[in-house]
C-alpha cells in the first residue's frame, strides 16, 4: 500500500467523517475466537480524545466523500468545492486492522457520500466489514452507516457483520428536513431503520429458541439530530428524540450542535457560535429519560418548551415541582431519591445499600459523593429539620448559582467582579 | 497484655494475605503491615517476618470471596494502589468484614469502608486508562511492544484484557516505573525483566529496534487524531481532564506535543 496516497485520502476523509458525533464502541459483546483478532467486551474504550474532548474508540472515515445529494448542512454536499477522495475497500481493512493491532480504536465506524446510488454504496460498506469479520478474522467493533434508500437486503446483510447500523435524521423536524435537504425523503431514513429494528426483534426470538441463531447487529441501532441549524424547540428535538427511542428501538440519540459549514441563507452563517451549552442540556435531558426514570412531558411540555440554560435539567424540574420535596433520604424509593438534583445515580445506589446498615445523616452523604449544595434544598436525613422549606423557587436557584462552581458560572454570574 | 508486632512480608499480594492468615491464627496484636522494601521498625514494636505461602493465602482470599465479592475486589484493587500505610487499611477492613455476619463492602456511610471503596476504584480507572492508552510498537522481531508508566501497579489487572484481545500477536506490555513487563508468546502470558537500553516513548525519532512500516503507521494515526478534530468546538481543558499529560510522552498522536 502507498502511504503517502493513502495519508491524504486518509487526512480527507477522516475530516469529512468527523461530523458524526457518535462514538460508542459498548453494548455488543464479541469475543474472540479460534485465536483470532480482537474482541468487543461491552464496555467500551475511548483510546484517546480529540482536542474539542470528545472520545476517539473507532476509526471514523467516509469511504468516499463524492455525493450525488446537495444537503445544505452537509460539508460533503455536491455543490461544496472541496477535494474529493474515495478508499479502496482493501485500503480500509489495511487501515483498521494495523490501528487495531498497535491498540489506536475499538474498531471500524464507516460511513460514505453516495456516490452512483445508495445500493451501490452500501454495497462496498458491506464489503469492508465482510472482509474485516470473514479473511481477517476480526472481532473488534464495527459500526456501519445505513445509507437512505439502500435495499432491504443489503441492509440485512450488513446487520449479519456490523455490531452497530445507524442512519443519522439529522433535522428533527419534517418540514426542516425538506428546507435542508430537498433530495431526500423522510422515509429514505425511517425505512431501512425499520427494517433493522424487525430483523433485531427475529433475530433476538430465534435465538431464544435456537442458541446459535448469529447475532445481528447486536449494539443496535443510533442516530443523529444537528441541533440549532433550524428553528426547532428543544421541545420538538426531544419530542423526536423519544419517538425514535420508542418506535425503533434506538441505542442511543446523539444531538449535535451546528457547527456551520456553508455560506447559506438558510443556515445560521459561517462563524457563528457552536451551541455547544444547549446541546449538553439536552444530553442531560436524555439521560434522565434513559437511566432516571423521567417521562419526556414531566421535562418539556407546553408551557416549557425549552430546557434552561442556566441550571440543569433536573434542577430544573425540580424547582417547578417543589411540592414533591422534601424527600427523606432514609425512606424514599429509588425512584424519588433519583428525582433529588445533586443526587448521582450512583449515589442513589450507594444511599440504597448503606442505608441498610444505619441511618443516613449529612456527613455520610458528603463522603458518599452527593452535591450537598443542591442536594440540601430537596431532602431530610436524620435528626435534622428541613430548615430551608420556606424558600421560594427563585431563591433556591439564586442560592445554588452562587454557591456552585460549574463551568458556565461566570457567564451567568450577575454579581460583577470588582477586581478583574 | 501482649505486645504488638510488626508483620513484614515479602511485598507481594500473596504475601500479604498470608500475614492477614497468621495474624488471626496467632492472635496477634498487629501495628502496622510492611512490605520488607521499605519496612521500618517502630520503636515499641517487635517485628516478625512472614513467609509467603501459597495454601495460607488462598485460604484467606477464598474465606473473604466468601463474603463477598466485592470487598475481595476492592482489598485486590486497593492493595495494588501500593499507598503508604494500605496494609494496616486493608487488615482493619478485613477485621471489620469478619466482625460482621453480613458483608460490611456495601457500607459506605463508614469511612474505611468508603475509604477502600474509593482507592479501588481509583485503580480501576487507571486500569480502564491503560487498557485504552498503551500504544504497540512494531519491533523487527515481530513482537508488538509498549512502555507503559502508571501511578498503580496495574498490570496484573489489564494481563487478561490484552491476552484475550490480541490472541494472534506476540506482545510485551513493560512497566518502566516498576521495571517488569508481560510477555504473550502466543499460549500463555510471562512475566519479564528486561534491560532496557532506552525508554521507547513515542519518539519522533525513529530507532532501529522498530520497523520502517511502524512509522508510517504512527504518521498516519498521528494525521488522523489531528483531522478529526473540530476547531471551532477546541476544549483543551476537557482534553487534559480526558488525557493526562503525564501520559503524553507514551501517546503516538501526541508526539509533537511532548
Amino acid at each position: 500500500m502507498s502511504f503517502e496516497r493513502v495519508r491524504e485520502k486518509l487526512n480527507i476523509l477522516a475530516d469529512a467523517a468527523k461530523y458524526d458525533v457518535s462514538c460508542s464502541s459498548s453494548g455488543s459483546i464479541r469475543t474472540n475466537k479460534n485465536k483470532g483478532l480482537g474482541n468487543s467486551s461491552g464496555m467500551g474504550i475511548c483510546h484517546s480524545y480529540t482536542e474539542d474532548g470528545r472520545c476517539v474508540s473507532l476509526l471514523k472515515i467516509l469511504l468516499t466523500n463524492y455525493c450525488i445529494f446537495d444537503c445544505a448542512y452537509c460539508v460533503t454536499r455536491k455543490s461544496n468545492d472541496i477535494k474529493r477522495a474515495a478508499f479502496k475497500i482493501q485500503e480500509v481493512v489495511d487501515l483498521t486492522i494495523n490501528f487495531y493491532r498497535r491498540n489506536y480504536i475499538e474498531g471500524l465506524f464507516l460511513s460514505s457520500g453516495i456516490f452512483k446510488n445508495p445500493d451501490f454504496t452500501m454495497e462496498r460498506l458491506v464489503a469492508v466489514a465482510k472482509k474485516l469479520r470473514l479473511e481477517e478474522n476480526f472481532n473488534g467493533y464495527i459500526h456501519l452507516k445505513s445509507i437512505p434508500g439502500a435495499s432491504d437486503e443489503l441492509m440485512f446483510e450488513a446487520g449479519l457483520y456490523a455490531d452497530r447500523l445507524s442512519v443519522n435524521i439529522e433535522i428533527p423536524t419534517i418540514s426542516g428536513l425538506k428546507l435542508l435537504a430537498p433530495d431526500k425523503k423522510h422515509e429514505d431514513f425511517t425505512k431501512p431503520m425499520l427494517k433493522v429494528k424487525n430483523e433485531i426483534v427475529r433475530y433476538k426470538s430465534e435465538r431464544k429458541i435456537i442458541k446459535n441463531t448469529p447475532k445481528y447487529a447486536p449494539a443496535g441501532q443510533s442516530t443523529q439530530m444537528i441541533i440549532g441549524a433550524t428553528g426547532e424547540s428543544d421541545k420538538d428535538i426531544m419530542y423526536s428524540a423519544t419517538h425514535y427511542y420508542k418506535n425503533y428501538n434506538m441505542k442511543r440519540v446523539y444531538y449535535s450542535g451546528y457547527v456551520p459549514v456553508a455560506e447559506d441563507s438558510r443556515l445560521p452563517s459561517i462563524g457563528s457560535q457552536v451551541p455547544m451549552l444547549r446541546e449538553n442540556r439536552l444530553y442531560q435531558t436524555d439521560w434522565l429519560l434513559r437511566f432516571y426514570g423521567f417521562d419526556i412531558r414531566e421535562i418539556l411540555n407546553n408551557s416549557t418548551p425549552n430546557l434552561d440554560i442556566d441550571i440543569d435539567p433536573k434542577l430544573g424540574w425540580a424547582l417547578r415541582n417543589l411540592n414533591h420535596f422534601p424527600v427523606d433520604i432514609n425512606t424514599a424509593d429509588k425512584r424519588m431519591l433519583a428525582r433529588i438534583p445533586g443526587v448521582g445515580m450512583q449515589s442513589v445506589n450507594r444511599i440504597l445499600k448503606a442505608r441498610k446498615f444505619r441511618r443516613l445523616d449529612r456527613e455520610h452523604l458528603k463522603r458518599m459523593g452527593v452535591a450537598l449544595n443542591r442536594a440540601k434544598y430537596f431532602m431530610v436525613c436524620g435528626a435534622k429539620n428541613w430548615e430551608t422549606k420556606d424558600l421560594q423557587p427563585e431563591t433556591i436557584k439564586g442560592l445554588i448559582l452562587q454557591s456552585s462552581q460549574g463551568k458556565f458560572r461566570n457567564k451567568y454570574s450577575s454579581q460583577l467582579s470588582l477586581f478583574n | 497484655m501482649e505486645t504488638a508486632r510488626i508483620l513484614i512480608y515479602d511485598g507481594s499480594f500473596n504475601g500479604f494475605l498470608t500475614s492477614v492468615f497468621k495474624a488471626f491464627d496467632e492472635k496477634i496484636v498487629v501495628s502496622d503491615i510492611q512490605s520488607n522494601a521499605i519496612s521500618q521498625s517502630g520503636l515499641f514494636s517487635e517485628t516478625e517476618t512472614v513467609f509467603t505461602q501459597m495454601d495460607l493465602a488462598k485460604r484467606v482470599w477464598n474465606g473473604i470471596q466468601r463474603k463477598s465479592n466485592l470487598a475481595i475486589k476492592n482489598i485486590y484493587f486497593a492493595f495494588l494502589s501500593g499507598q503508604k500505610g494500605i496494609e494496616l487499611q486493608l487488615y482493619r477492613y478485613i477485621l471489620k468484614l469478619f466482625a460482621k455476619k453480613q458483608s460490611i463492602a456495601t457500607d459506605y456511610a463508614d469511612e474505611i469502608v468508603m475509604k477502600i471503596s474509593q482507592l479501588a476504584k481509583s485503580v480501576g480507572r487507571e486500569k480502564h486508562r491503560m487498557e485504552a492508552f498503551v500504544r504497540f510498537q512494531l519491533t523487527q522481531d515481530g513482537i508488538y511492544f509498549a512502555n507503559i508508566e502508571p501511578d498503580f501497579d496495574v498490570l496484573p489487572l489489564i494481563s487478561k484484557h490484552f491476552r484475550s484481545r490480541y490472541a494472534d500477536q506476540q506482545w510485551i506490555i513493560y512497566d518502566v516505573k516498576r521495571k517488569y513487563g508481560l510477555f504473550y508468546n502466543m499460549e500463555s502470558v510471562e512475566i519479564v525483566t528486561l534491560d532496557l537500553e532506552e525508554v521507547y516513548t513515542n519518539s519522533i525519532q525513529k530507532n532501529k529496534a522498530f520497523t520502517n512500516e511502524e512509522y508510517d503507521y504512527q504518521d498516519l494515526w498521528n494525521d488522523y487524531f489531528k483531522s478529526t478534530n473540530i476547531k471551532s468546538r477546541i476544549n483543551k481543558k476537557l482534553h487534559t481532564q480526558h488525557v493526562p499529560k503525564r501520559y503524553w510522552k507514551y501517546l503516538s498522536e501526541k508526539k509533537e506535543a511532548v
